[in-house]
């Protein structure tokens, strides 16, 4: 191949040459910046069925008298997880923006310390948006000791902009022993 | 080389083959080319779609091939044609653009207007949880105290040949799920390890079965019957044994049934209380254990107890099973997170747990001596 | 398959060319790369298409007589692997090498070395893939979909070979996207305008840029699930907040233009071969293009009609059923095309019209069976069964490997200066057609009666057609040595001469290059008028 002649060349490349890395930093913090986008993401949209993990305030919230929602809920254990695991009552019935509590009953029947954590899911998966939890076991890792039982409350309301069509929805807690992971930090602020 | 005798004389040959495969062994079904209307109203519209668009696009398909099949009948150089030279129209570019574009607009109308009725969520009747594992199905009824695991009833020598195989091969279970006809029955749908899917084609009603996650579905059956469906994600080695099968009741019969089944947990319970205070000899443990073990165990963990290697671990010889009664114990009622190990704590009761842990610790030459009654099983179970 | 004579036509180099084995390992030339890919992605067919047999070997009775359903579940999987990623891409990159420079007058791609490596990283990669079968607890066993928490936490350690492998065949994929954009865009002879180029480079040049977008997101699906598995992230894993649904977005955002990756190139080849037998330009060579472009954008946003059944909300699958229709409009604008430029042409019909012909009726059987599945509410009974399979299958060996067949008899000519043996495609041809019917034809039927998927045994309502298609399936397989025996008598130069043009009706600037085509060619470039 024949050779070209050395011309001003090598300052464009120069130029461009930055601009391209300059894309690629740009990519990469993109990429890290989606960790907190993608949770602000699906807190907006509630896609999935999840609900926050971060607890709700109540203020301000008008009662609506005239509408009933039911909820039900539903407890399991994830397999080799020992504990028991369960809830007072099946289903409640409540008006949107009313402040409810409902008691979750947890027990290590085993002879070791486990850690606990609790996952979410609404179904239908658009209701998600509208269960705020006050305060809820969900939003931290559960430490029970060997033989420990305990009561778990929940406090909740019901956004009452929930959509019309909704009357009834469900809410699962599966328990996964995260005792090896417990360092992971799913706390937040 | 190729002509017209030729292709007739191999087409013959086959067709008359033909009849040597399946000959006189064919189920009554062996031919069907089409989707089954089903039971609901749902699966019915569901039917109905699926015939509309198949319709439109076997006549697009004819058309299309029609016009292609004349061109090449009689566009053809060796019939002395001169080629044309156009080589575009936008008049008729926009034609085809435009038509299949509205005809598919209008086939989307019945399609979303199926979809709208398919999420319905007025309050249901019968709620039931459906949670699928590696490889069987769990019902829980919400409203009663009913539940059970439902496994694949098909024996293990059908399936390797060495019985014949009964009508409903593979699309039997031990314990179907009873619904009762006339009435919303919600499903709620997840899973205990990896993904499965919960599909009843008569039902028109299939749905993921997500771990960690719950999904809704919900069907009203117009006819008792039984309907048969299976796991639609592959999720593993026996992905293709763990049938789904619905008997759908008349109402009556559904309540009775309900009724029956609660007295049969209650006196579950009662026995399981009854036996926690016995110990039962090894005669009997060993007996009811083998029959477990070949049941629930050994499928993964083979009836020779050596597993297979990198995939299921070896019971025979090993280091739990001779050393570790506790820890064995622990495995069997708790499963083991994170492999394809389940828990059998809801699938066996305490005897049947007892039974089989003392059948791995004596059993290929393990002979521990060891016995585990349902008091020691209760111990790791309730930590009592 | 070889161009070279090393002495004659080695214009103005005063080296000698190399032989042997460091001639196709070291080789920066098209042409010789082309063949490489084109030979390996032949053996990883015949290799894939094994897998198929044991699949339908055992699936040709019900009950379990063969393998073990865990194996089954290893040869579904590689088989699909195989075929994407060895047999189908490296086709249609052995074509793209090959022909486009010619095509548009370039002397050879625009990275030659990176051209190489390109290449001779995919035998590695298949070697890893290919040695996990064999150790102890198997290969891959979750489908070519890798679903998670399958795939992560339920499969065995040889996952991360599986891993590696894969990531391996995407940058081959990137590397080798990368080449053909610059070469089309930079390397076009003087008055080829965009507009001007075969219908083949354009639809490669689009499928380049879909290759750049999507690869990427595979290696991260495939990453993640390598970290999920090894290294303790809970990307998928709902008990560390994650979610198993995402994992399917992701695989199928890449996953949906790929299947549009593995078909474009082959609408090119198609577009063509058809001109070439009519006797008749292309019709709506702009709206080819601009169909082609359009096909491709929308391929971005219709990945979840692979997931109606996993729970979505009603506006979701709304979306998705009607992105998914309209994705079928520009396709068929292109078969339609087809048709037209048939239409009142003088239709001769050689092999590679006859490949091409069959392509045009099986692929838009295979394209009109998608059109059922968007329908979501009929999609609950599709989903996941063989009615998925058969289209699949039909759209993409009807569709891509005939494609890839009809190039091959089209082209082959110009690689090796000879005219192959005619009785033998023949043979090969409509051995290949009518099995390839009776094997996939029959999948629709028992879709819809109720099959599943990926399941080693089945019930005994499906056994008749399942053995039908077995029989299909042996058939094609073997069909398929008609055409190896074909490619080894092409190789050793068998057969009649042939001129520069090839076929009368052929026009491009591949044409006019001596067949067979020198070792270099276009070193000046030609001016296009």
């Amino acid at each position: 191949m024949s050779k070209q002649p050395q011309t001003t060349q090598p300052k464009n490349n120069g130029k461009l040459i930055i601009r391209l890395v300059g894309v690629v930093v740009g990519m990469f913090a993109f990429g890290f910046a989606l960790v907190p986008l993608y949770d602000v993401f699906c807190d907006i949209t509630g896609i999935n069925g999840k609900t926050r993990d971060f607890a709700a305030v109540y203020e301000n919230i008008e009662v609506d008298k005239e509408r009933l929602v039911t909820v039900e809920f539903i407890t399991r254990i994830n397999k080799g997880m020992p504990w028991k695991f369960d809830v007072e009552k099946r289903r409640m019935k409540v008006h949107p923006g009313e402040m409810h509590q409902i008691n979750f009953f947890a027990h290590n029947p085993a002879t070791r310390d486990i850690i606990g954590q609790a996952i979410p899911s609404v179904s239908p998966g658009t209701a998600a948006l509208y269960l705020n939890k006050t305060e809820c076991f969900c939003f931290e890792q559960q430490p029970l000791e060997a033989g420990q039982k305990v009561t778990m409350p929940m406090s909740f309301y019901v956004d009452p902009q929930l959509p019309d069509d909704i009357t009834y929805f469900t809410l699962q807690y599966t328990l996964y022993d995260v005792t090896s992971t417990a360092e992971v930090a799913l706390n937040r602020g | 080389m190729y002509n017209v005798k030729n292709i007739f004389i191999f087409f013959i040959t086959v067709f008359l083959i033909s009849p040597v495969f399946g000959a006189g062994t064919s189920h009554p079904d062996a031919y069907q080319l089409n989707m089954r209307k089903g039971v609901t109203d749902i699966s019915m519209q569901v039917y109905d779609l699926h015939m509309t668009i198949m319709i439109i696009c076997a006549v697009i398909g004819v058309i299309v091939f029609g016009i292609m099949l004349y061109s090449l009948i009689f566009h053809r150089k060796s019939l002395g044609v001169k080629p044309a030279d156009f080589h575009e129209s936008v008049k008729v570019e926009i034609a085809w653009t435009v038509v299949p574009f509205v005809i598919l607009m209008v086939m989307a109308v019945p399609a979303a207007r199926t979809l709208i009725a398919m999420e319905d969520t007025s309050e249901a009747d019968v709620s039931i949880i459906v949670t699928g594992s590696q490889w069987k199905w769990h019902y829980n009824y919400m409203d009663n105290d009913v539940e059970y695991y439902s496994l694949l009833a098909t024996q293990p020598e059908e399936i390797s040949n060495k019985f014949e195989k009964g009508s409903n091969y593979l699309l039997e279970v031990d314990r179907p799920l009873v619904i009762p006809t006339g009435k919303k029955v919600r499903f709620l749908i997840t899973s205990d390890d990896v993904i499965h899917s919960w599909w009843v084609p008569d039902f028109a009603v299939k749905k993921d079965a997500n771990p960690g996650f719950i999904n809704e579905a919900w069907t009203k059956v117009n006819e008792p019957g039984v309907y048969r469906g299976q796991c639609a994600e592959l999720c593993g080695k026996d992905h293709g044994f763990m049938p789904v099968v619905v008997i759908a009741k008349e109402p009556a019969e559904y309540a009775n049934w309900i009724q029956e089944q609660e007295e049969i947990s209650r006196s579950a319970r009662i026995e399981e209380q009854r036996l926690l205070d016995m110990n039962m000899d090894m005669e009997e443990l060993m007996s009811v254990g083998e029959r477990v073990y070949q049941t629930a165990c050994a499928a993964c963990h083979m009836p020779n107890g050596e597993g297979l290697p990198g995939v299921f671990p070896a019971l025979k010889g090993s280091d739990i099973a001779l050393n570790n009664k506790p820890k064995h114990i622990d495995l069997v009622v708790n499963g083991v997170p994170g492999t394809a190990m389940p828990s059998f704590a809801k699938q066996l009761s305490m005897k049947e747990i007892a039974a089989v842990v003392t059948y791995e610790r004596n059993a290929w030459g393990n002979d521990t001596g060891e016995t585990v009654q349902a008091k020691d099983v209760n111990a790791i179970m309730n930590g009592i | 398959m070889s161009t070279v004579v090393e002495d004659i036509h080695h214009d103005d180099h005063h080296h000698h060319a190399p032989t042997g084995l460091k001639r196709w390992l070291n080789t920066t030339n098209h042409k010789d790369i082309g063949t490489l890919y084109l030979w390996f992605a032949f053996i990883m067919f015949l290799v894939g298409g094994a897998m198929a047999m044991v699949i339908r070997a055992e699936l040709f009775q019900p009950g379990l007589q063969i393998v073990d359903p865990n194996f089954f579940n290893q040869m579904t999987t590689v088989h699909g692997l195989i075929m994407v990623f060895g047999a189908v891409m490296p086709a249609f990159t052995g074509l793209a090498n090959w022909m486009v420079p010619l095509m548009i007058g370039a002397p050879d791609m625009a990275l030659p070395r990176m051209n190489n490596w390109s290449f001779w990283i995919l035998p590695f990669a298949f070697t890893i893939l290919l040695s996990s079968l064999f150790l102890e607890g198997g290969g891959p066993n979750f489908g070519w979909t890798f679903y998670a928490p399958l795939s992560t936490t339920y499969s065995n350690d040889s996952t991360a070979l599986f891993v590696f492998s894969v990531h391996i065949m995407g940058i081959s994929s990137i590397m080798g996207a990368i080449n053909v954009i610059v070469t089309i865009i930079n390397m076009r002879a003087p008055g080829m305008t965009l507009m001007k180029m075969p219908l083949f480079v354009w639809t490669w040049l689009i499928t380049a840029f879909l290759l750049i977008a999507v690869m990427p997101v595979l290696a991260g699906a495939v990453t993640m699930v390598l970290t999920d598995k090894f290294f303790g992230t809970s990307f998928f894993d709902a008990a560390g907040g994650g979610d198993p649904v995402m994992f399917q977005h992701i695989f199928w955002f890449f996953g949906h233009p790929e299947v549009y990756i593995m078909i474009l190139p082959a609408f090119g080849i198609i577009s063509q071969i058809v001109p070439t037998f009519s006797r008749k330009r292309l019709f709506g060579y702009a709206s080819m293009v601009y169909a082609t472009a359009s096909i491709a954008l929308l391929s971005f946003v219709v990945w979840a009609h692979h997931m109606f059944t996993t729970g979505m909300p009603l506006f979701g699958e709304l979306f998705f059923m009607i992105a998914t229709m309209l994705i079928s409009v520009p396709t068929g604008v292109k078969v339609f095309n087809w048709v037209a430029t048939m239409w009142r042409g003088a239709i001769t019909f050689e092999i590679p019209m006859l490949f091409a012909l069959a392509f045009i009726v099986l692929f838009t059987i295979g394209g009109l069976s998608g059109l059922m599945l968007a329908i979501t509410p009929a999609d609950f009974q599709y989903h996941d069964t063989y009615f998925v399979v058969a289209h699949f299958h039909y759209v993409l060996v009807t569709g891509a490997v005939f494609s890839i067949i009809a190039a091959c008899y089209y082209w082959l000519p110009k690689w090796t200066g000879k005219m192959y043996n005619i009785t033998l495609a023949k043979w090969h041809f409509w051995c290949s057609l009518i099995s390839v019917n009776v094997l996939f034809f029959p999948m629709h039927f028992v879709g819809l009666a109720g099959m599943p998927r990926r399941i080693p045994d089945y019930a005994l309502q499906f056994a008749d057609f399942n053995q039908w298609i077995s029989i299909g399936g042996f058939a094609f397989g073997l069909s398929q040595f008609i055409f190896l025996a074909l490619l080894i008598k092409a190789c050793k130069k068998e057969g009649e001469e042939v001129s520069a043009q090839v076929w009368d009706g052929a026009e491009g600037l591949e044409w006019e290059v001596p067949s067979p085509a020198p070792y270099h060619t276009f070193e000046t470039p030609p001016v296009v008028k």
